[in-house]
């Protein structure tokens, strides 16, 4: 057991703070701190020439192969890419869904043809990305997806509704689940389908949230289309494809979030001084809690890594999610107990702006919703890492 | 960075496991919790002789094969999860270290080999009425002598301290007040003015005594280090000790959680195994989320153990998440378990009532938390 990062691996931690450093200068500078949760629909141009900038240097998609643009790092350099960005309170990334969700699909899972074709632009961040995966009727309930594709000669031919489809707004394309087979069982008849945005047949509407932004929307596709080459890993095969999505998370990018909410924690702990309910018996106690709970996310995390080494997804990677999001959403609750009536008053600014801390404490009501919500986390942990039985399923027909 | 056990510590867990299965687990704890010993002297002899579990953490220099605290790890959690009942804890954990960090070297020599050796059970006689570990609570006094000291007071809930052949008291000077004038004497329990009595436990599984010490003399030679300890000294020796308990209640906590599963796939109610119910298969759900996270708090206070500056920080957090967690897990057990969670001859009552013994025994988590808000400076 060594709890400590190798030389090679601090060498690199060096060269990845040093470029950070040096590059988060100039026009980038007021980016420091943007984009995080709640703020990620600000400051689109920026962060996407930010991107730009860190694609160019191979920062983009460090764990990449470097044929495709990225540094090929090990799965503790990445994580030590993870942290630093946290730590130079680089923004938010905006191409977050390409470098990670759709270009690992495409790595593993795509042909050559459409590596070639897609790859570049998530690095390049001239082609933005969004998920096409839930819809109205289709949220835990993944598989039921409602949304249309049918060939028409060379190409798909689209139908249907997505919703809370982050950054849909700034994406030229999305990977979107669509039902390729209505007659076969419904995992079996999905596809995923790349469909480009700038094209007649699909609309998008913001949604506005709870926190008075709208960083997702919904998303119509009427009549849209994409060439049929467009499908990836095969007609029909698109369960396959979105859950592998889900296996390529192995803990690196937690440790940044760890470092992100370490941050935000500091914010609580300096609020907590100041306002002197740090001297509350109680308020100390949650707070300490609060600080265990965040270094457990850590160590949780790095026994993942650990594990991941073996290949094998360990009992603790499965409760990260649950795990982490619980937490943030507590620490917007004590948070806001903190500050008691002070947690009312917003900026004195137009529209619905928010101070950091009411920010974290409405944002994290999502993030026990989404990418699998807590009940379906726990059916995921019962299930799958602890062998507990499925319920017995309802029958569809009606 | 590999935050994982090595192969050495794998193999030490799976012979943990084949000895303890056929060794210890309920059916034993039950038989041998109603004895006033409380342990089993020849599973006992058999640790310490055939097995050299006794001898793990010593040095070589002292009889001992010089692993370090991480080694620990799956002996700990094996012994938990087996409802070892043994003096192992209290003598190596707690009276060995006692040694270990407060002796001088020739108090090493004497008492380290035989302890090492399983031939004597050491233990630590610190906690008095209040129960608590602060300095501000140790009452009993040692007057010096010609000869030596004499030492007055009453010790409360010692841990083994009716079987143990080494008592290690805590005593202040007389006249001195909080952190100062803290000293450790090693005793032979049949020291003159010693009395010692059986504590009746609400948990069966791990026996305490009382003691009080009436003008009880001794050698100069019994003062650990030779003068009043600093008070990290001490500290250190408890975290040590705590660090080593959430270890055992991640065993716990893991085994509370195994046999909840394994009895809601098997019971059928409504025609269907109850762990198929989201109400029971949740609460699983949760009690794997506390056990992992438990473990990590654990294993990372183990390794911090090497890491003295960092020690203090991780043992408070490991004591304050372990101790909620298994109690957590052990009530939750109970409940997935029904009925048979509320008789005796189940084994959940004997988790749920180590779950308690152990959140008062070395600290509440809430003492554990007040103390990280004091590190962070609040």
């Amino acid at each position: 057991m060594d709890l400590q990062f190798s030389k090679e691996d601090e060498a690199f931690r060096e060269e990845v703070r040093t470029w950070l450093e040096d590059n988060l200068l100039g026009e980038f500078a007021q980016l420091k701190g943007r984009g995080g949760p709640g703020d990620e629909d600000e400051l689109i141009a920026e962060r996407r020439a930010w991107e730009k900038r860190l694609g160019e240097a191979g920062w983009a998609c460090v764990a990449w192969p470097k044929e495709h643009g990225g540094k090929s790092a090990t799965l503790n350099q990445e994580v030590i890419f993870n942290e630093e960005y946290a730590r130079s309170k680089a923004p938010g990334r905006l191409g977050h869904i390409g470098t990670e969700l759709l270009g690992p699909t495409l790595i593993h899972f795509g042909n050559e043809e459409q590596k070639k074709r897609f790859l570049p632009g998530i690095v390049d961040a001239s082609e933005l990305w969004c998920q096409g995966y839930s819809e109205p009727n289709a949220g835990s309930d993944l598989a039921n997806v409602q949304t249309q594709a049918v060939l028409d000669g060379d190409e798909w031919v689209i139908n249907g509704q997505k919703i809370w489809t982050s950054h849909a707004h700034v994406a030229q394309w999305c990977f979107v689940l669509c039902r390729t087979d209505t007659d076969a069982p419904k995992h079996k008849g999905i596809s995923y389908i790349l469909v480009p945005m700038n094209q007649e047949g699909v609309e998008y509407r913001p949604i506005r949230q709870m926190t008075g932004n709208s960083e997702f929307s919904e998303v119509f596709f009427t009549d849209a289309r994409t060439p049929k080459e467009n499908v990836v890993g095969g007609i029909n095969a698109g369960w396959k494809v979105a859950m592998g999505t889900l296996a390529f998370e192995r803990g690196a990018s937690t440790l940044g979030q760890q470092l992100a909410f370490n941050s935000e924690m500091d914010i609580i702990l300096e609020a907590a001084k100041e306002t002197g309910a740090s001297k509350d018996p109680l308020i100390r106690q949650k707070l300490a809690a609060l600080k265990v709970e965040l270094n457990i996310m850590r160590l949780n995390s790095l026994r993942t890594l650990s594990h991941s080494e073996t290949n094998e997804l360990g009992r603790e990677a499965m409760i990260n999610k649950l795990y982490w999001s619980n937490l943030h959403r507590k620490m917007g609750e004590v948070a806001m107990e903190i500050l008691g009536q002070e947690s009312l008053v917003r900026p004195e600014t137009e529209g619905y702006d928010l101070h950091k801390l009411q920010r974290l404490f409405l944002f994290s009501r999502a993030d026990t919703i989404y990418a699998g919500s807590n009940q379906i986390q726990r059916n995921i942990i019962g299930e799958r890492a602890l062998g507990l039985p499925r319920e017995p399923k309802v029958s569809t027909k009606t | 960075m590999k935050f994982a056990l090595n192969d050495e510590q794998e193999a030490l867990a799976e012979s943990a496991k084949r000895f303890l299965q056929e060794k210890a687990g309920c059916e034993a704890a039950l038989q041998v919790m109603e004895t006033e010993q409380g342990f089993d002297e020849a599973v006992w002899d058999t640790m310490a002789s055939e097995l050299g579990w006794t001898a793990l953490t010593i040095p070589e220099a002292y009889g001992g094969y010089g692993l370090g605290y991480t080694d620990l790890i799956p002996l700990l959690e094996a012994m938990g999860r087996h409802m070892l009942c043994s003096p192992f804890f209290s003598s190596i954990c707690m009276g060995a270290n006692s040694i270990l960090e407060a002796g001088t070297e020739e108090q090493k020599a004497k008492w380290l080999p035989e302890i090492a050796a399983g031939t004597s059970r050491a233990t630590l006689a610190f906690t008095e009425a209040g129960g608590t570990w602060c300095a501000d609570d140790i009452q009993a006094t040692y007057t010096r002598t010609d000869e030596g000291f004499v030492i007055n007071g009453t010790k409360h809930y010692v841990l083994d301290g009716h079987t143990a052949h080494l008592i290690i008291i805590a005593a202040r000077a007389e006249g001195s007040t909080g952190e100062k004038g803290i000293s450790l004497f090693v005793m032979d329990p049949a020291s003159q003015g010693l009395s010692i009595c059986a504590i009746k436990n609400l948990d069966q599984t791990r026996k305490q005594a009382n003691i009080t010490l009436d003008n009880t003399p001794l050698a100069l030679s019994a003062q650990l280090g030779g003068q009043d300890l600093d008070w990290s000294i001490v500290q250190r020796i408890l975290d040590l000790a705590g660090v080593a308990l959430s270890l055992e209640q991640v065993g716990c906590a893991e085994r509370c959680l195994q046999t909840a599963v394994d009895y809601a796939k098997i019971r059928t109610q409504f025609n269907r195994p109850i762990g198929s119910f989201q109400a029971i298969k949740h609460k699983c759900a949760d009690m794997l989320v506390l056990v992992e996270s438990a473990r990590s708090a654990a294993w990372y206070a183990a390794w911090s153990a090497t890491q003295s500056e960092a020690l203090a920080d991780a043992a408070s957090q490991a004591q304050s998440y372990c101790s909620d967690a298994l109690y957590s897990c052990a009530a939750e057990s109970i409940q997935i378990h029904g009925g048979i969670g509320f008789t005796w001859e189940h084994e959940a009552h004997l988790y749920f009532k180590r779950a308690q013994s152990s959140k008062v025994l070395l600290g509440t988590p809430e003492t554990h938390r007040e103390r990280i808000a004091q590190m962070l400076e609040l």
